[in-house]
């Protein structure tokens, strides 16, 4: 596998603009002869096709939802990033690019980080000239927060909705090019396969999820962004249908897939309740502006708080431990997310948890409400307080909340160049499905940001390179008759029929259930070899039970959420594999990736001289300063592992510090 | 606690419907509404039977896909609630209770307790936008905007789009969603320029979709689960009739 990052030359802060001014571009009149296949409506996928078929290209965008406006994007809560400096407090497009890179844990590609970090500032003007109508304070302004691995506040929000009026503001900007015939929008799809002709990327297969009709679609390019892929752990922030399917599919025709173990575990989460449970509920990372994290000192207190002996309120303050406040005292609770869940882990193993299952801490705001009012906080935080107290029956104003980490995002995703164009030719990932700029672990409000900037600012220049490079004469070419798409129509109708036909005792859902036990023990917020080892075995044996026991009842032919979830457990049976042989592959600790057995010890020169705690993540630079991107090999067999070395010319690798 | 279901089942749109009941033994009071129907379900495929259909998808009460009349009401009992927050601990043990899918004329039943709402794009195609091209914008701070205002607008978009107001509304009618949507945009500074064609676009692109007509029921508000308000709907009939008159007399000259 060929791995060109196609960085561009010069310095650091010149190099997106020198390649704007070096790409190809397509004549306007010549825009409209090439078709682009947009796969995905978030924030990435509709701010692509929109502004694709602006400029003129015939744009068809596919998601599995009933409406492009309920893409997962919407779920998002706390806020959106962006170099601004509104509020003078020294911001800059240097310092949104650094703490993006070190909140990253130096695993991510240096140059696309800048590139985000520079155009951060024109999604804000991009969002509010179409009306997402922003905090503002009471001058008319802006107003902005900070969020996690940040000293400034560089976090654009919308109340607790922050992704959801982004999502709205691309939708109908999306809407507007669909009415006008611009772009053709096909709802209820989920595209099953890529299609390529001669090595490049020139369609795909869909299901139509309500009448199960087999479709094939030929474009000149196609561009995924399908989201993350969380729901491999089964409970997750993630929306029900989430799902790898597409990505893994591109993967299997040959896409590289990089850093799949980059997991990133969200530290507020509202704890598990039982085995019933479906998903996890994220409290916005917002609420550790004000909310203060502690456990009980005593395993006793703990004990007696579980069984609801004593109250939260009855702990004397001597007897709480802000352990992120005492850890890393200038970072205090916004520590970044990776660290923060690692220490709420740390105090629950240590016995000192809360909740019934002794899996919470508390995130306490009666501190905040003494110092603001109770005005304020509802101001600010009200609609994630009555979502709490809507789950869990507690008032957050009277007893703090309770949180537990959970899985949250993906940084892991499809390889792509600088381009974000993959290693198939034509094909382009966008959004949370591709890996490329935050590393091994993301900072929070910063997943809004590159989904914008990537369908917004970076790809109508690059598609459009990809494109001029091929010429006008490959212009709407490949046809949807030619006979790749037979093979791959026919894989799609194979495995559908393979589904309805086993005829089992076991459903998709408790089959997914089980895979993300095993992910959540052996790979989740700790890992380590021999369990890794022990996650393949179990993988590889509950996914030949799943082809012999799987019960999927209903027709092909028909709305079947039974075959739909089958197709994708099929896929995370094989991923959930792909992810922990990465993380057994990457033997040092980084970002969201904890590996037990490297972590700093009482006799590393970091600890002693005070500048890291024992037992934080510790990197290998000198064997591990890549991205590990996965190649395919065929079903059962080992996929063969390269790598993109990751240099850095301006930050230089160090040892993250939040102390 | 134990639960008596009385569920809609509806094999698609061509065929006709009916009431199935269910026997539902063991369901923990944490668990949420949909969270139950996963297990009806569960219980259903291990017995042979197919599942029963119904769409949802984030779980939080944000993007809008959940859609369940229970107990005869839009999003069940709880003010402000989506099914999918709301919590069985909310019902008893021994409780019956009924799940219906929408029931408008604009929103087909695809199966089950599913039904097509794409009637709500189109709303949303013929004007619910303010026209900013990419690249095109100005500093986000360039035009300031008071906070009462942002504010108000904010009430407004946080429509989730769910479609509660029309399967509440006796005459199956989209105003306030189409309010809601249409207030936003018309308050801000940003969409001054298209407002007088918006709305009437998007009110003409209501009445084709087949919605209703509105008659003041108010049970929109009652069942929303944003608490969008009627008064948006006062200002979409205003802004309608200030942009009727404004057509007029600029066709005249
Ligand atoms: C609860 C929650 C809160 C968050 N809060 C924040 C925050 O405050 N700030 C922040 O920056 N980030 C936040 N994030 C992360 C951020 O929301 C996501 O990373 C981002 O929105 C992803 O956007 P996307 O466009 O890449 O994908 P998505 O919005 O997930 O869109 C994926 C699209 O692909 C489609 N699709 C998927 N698979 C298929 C298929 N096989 N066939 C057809 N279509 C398919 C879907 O229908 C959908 O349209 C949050 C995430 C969660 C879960
Ligand atoms: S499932 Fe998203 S709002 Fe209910």
């Amino acid at each position: 596998m060929e791995l060109n990052s196609n960085i561009p030359e010069g310095p650091m802060a010149q190099k997106w603009s020198t390649h704007k001014t070096k790409i190809k571009l397509v004549n306007p009149a010549n825009r409209r002869k090439y078709h682009v296949i947009v796969v995905g409506s978030g924030l990435a996928g509709a701010s692509a096709a929109a502004s694709l078929a602006e400029m003129g290209y015939q744009v068809s965008c596919f998601c599995y939802q009933d409406s492009p406006r309920r893409a997962h994007s919407i779920a998002a809560q706390g806020g959106i990033n962006a170099a601004k400096n509104y509020q003078n407090d020294g911001d800059s497009v240097h310092r949104l690019f650094y703490d993006t890179v070190k909140g990253g844990d130096f695993r991510s590609r240096e140059a696309n980080v800048h590139r985000l970090a520079e155009v951060s500032v024109n999604i804000i003007d991009q969002m509010v000239a179409q009306g997402v109508p922003f905090a503002r304070e009471y001058g008319g302004l802006l107003d902005n927060r900070s969020f996690g691995g940040a000293q400034v506040s560089r976090t654009f929000y919308a109340r607790g909705q922050t992704g959801q009026q982004l999502l709205l503001g691309a939708y109908q900007q999306l809407s507007k090019q669909i009415g006008l015939g611009a772009v053709k929008m096909y709802n209820r799809h989920e595209m099953l396969e890529l299609v390529l002709v001669n090595g490049h990327a020139k369609g795909i297969i869909t299901r139509n999820l309500v009448t199960g009709k087999i479709e094939r679609w030929a474009g000149d390019t196609v561009v995924l962004a399908t989201g993350g892929y969380g729901n491999v752990f089964f409970l997750s922030t993630n929306a029900q249908g989430c799902n790898v399917t597409a990505a893994y599919r591109a993967y299997k025709k040959g896409a590289g897939f990089a850093n799949p173990c980059y997991t990133q575990i969200h530290p507020t989460c509202i704890p598990v309740h039982g085995e019933q449970q479906s998903k996890l509920t994220l409290m916005s990372e917002s609420l550790r502006n004000d909310g203060r994290i502690w456990a009980p000192k005593s395993k006793e207190a703990a004990a007696k708080l579980r069984k609801g002996e004593l109250k939260a309120s009855d702990i004397a303050e001597e007897d709480r431990d802000y352990y992120l406040e005492r850890k890393y005292p200038s970072f205090g609770n916004l520590a970044p997310r990776d660290i923060s869940s690692r220490a709420a882990k740390e105090a629950c193993d240590e016995g000192r948890g809360v909740a019934s299952t002794g899996l919470g801490v508390f995130l306490d705001f009666r501190d905040a409400i003494k110092r603001l009012g109770k005005d304020v906080i509802a101001e600010r935080y009200g609609n994630l307080f009555d979502m709490y107290q809507c789950i869990t029956g507690d008032n957050p104003y009277e007893t703090p909340m309770m949180i537990y980490p959970a899985v949250h995002y993906t940084m892991g995703g499809l390889w792509v160049d600088y381009n974000l164009e993959s290693n198939i030719p034509g094909l382009f990932v966008a959004g949370e499905a591709n890996f490329s700029d935050h590393g091994a672990n993301r900072l929070g409000a910063s997943a809004l940001m590159q989904g914008l900037a990537d369908g917004y600012f970076v790809l109508p220049y690059t598609l459009g390179n990809y494109l001029g490079e091929e010429g006008i004469a490959s212009a709407g070419k490949i046809k949807s008759d030619h006979p790749a798409f037979d093979a791959a129509e026919k894989a799609v109708r194979d495995r559908i029929d393979k589904f309805l036909s086993i005829k089992g005792d076991e459903s998709p859902r408790s089959f997914h259930q089980r895979l993300g036990k095993i992910m959540w023990d052996k790979c989740g917020m700790a890992r380590e070899k021999s369990e890794l080892q022990q996650a393949i075995k179990d993988i590889q044996a509950l996914r030949k039970e799943f082809w012999s026991r799987v019960r999927v009842l209903g027709e092909g032919t028909e709305l079947n959420q039974e075959l739909e979830r089958a197709g994708r457990v099929a896929d995370f049976l094989e991923f959930g594999e792909l992810l922990c042989r990465d993380a057994l592959m990457r033997e040092e600790s980084c970002g969201g990736h904890f590996r037990v057995e490297h972590q700093s010890m009482s006799e590393d020169e970091d600890v002693k001289s005070g500048l890291v705690s024992e037992g934080e993540a510790k990197r290998d630079d000198e064997h591990f300063a890549f991205a590990g991107v996965w190649e395919y090999q065929g079903d059962d067999v080992e996929p063969k592992l390269n790598k993109e070395l990751l240099t850095y010319e301006v930050v230089h690798m160090a040892t993250r510090s939040y102390k | 606690m134990h639960l008596h279901l009385k569920i809609w089942r509806q094999k698609n749109g061509d065929q006709p419907g009916k009431f199935v009941s269910y026997e539902l033994p063991e369901v923990d009071e944490g668990s949420s509404f949909l969270e139950m129907l996963d297990i009806m379900n569960e219980q259903m495929v291990s017995k042979g039977e197919e599942p029963v259909a119904f769409d949802h998808d984030c779980r939080e009460g944000i993007c809008g896909m959940c859609s369940l009349v229970i107990n005869g009401e839009a999003h069940g009992p709880q003010r402000a609630t989506t099914a999918c927050q709301l919590h069985m601990r909310h019902f008893k043990d021994g409780d019956t209770i009924t799940i219906e899918p929408w029931r408008a004329k604009a929103f087909p039943v695809v199966k089950d307790l599913v039904v097509d709402r794409t009637a709500f794009d189109k709303v949303i195609q013929a004007g619910g936008f303010i026209t900013a091209r990419t690249g095109s914008a100005q500093d986000a701070n360039e035009v300031p905007i008071p906070k009462p205002v942002a504010d108000k607008a904010m009430d407004a978009a946080a429509c989730i789009g769910c479609g509660a107001c029309v399967a509440a509304c006796p005459n199956g009618s989209a105003m306030l969603f189409t309010s809601a949507k249409a207030g936003h945009l018309n308050l801000l500074p940003q969409g001054k320029a298209e407002k007088d064609e918006r709305t009437l676009k998007m009110v003409e692109a209501m009445d084709k979709a087949g919605f209703g007509n509105c008659t003041n029921y108010g049970e929109c508000q009652a069942v929303c689960p944003k608490e969008i308000t009627l008064d948006f709907i006062a200002k979409m009939n205003r802004d309608y009739a200030t942009a009727r008159v404004r057509k007029f007399f600029s066709k005249a000259c």
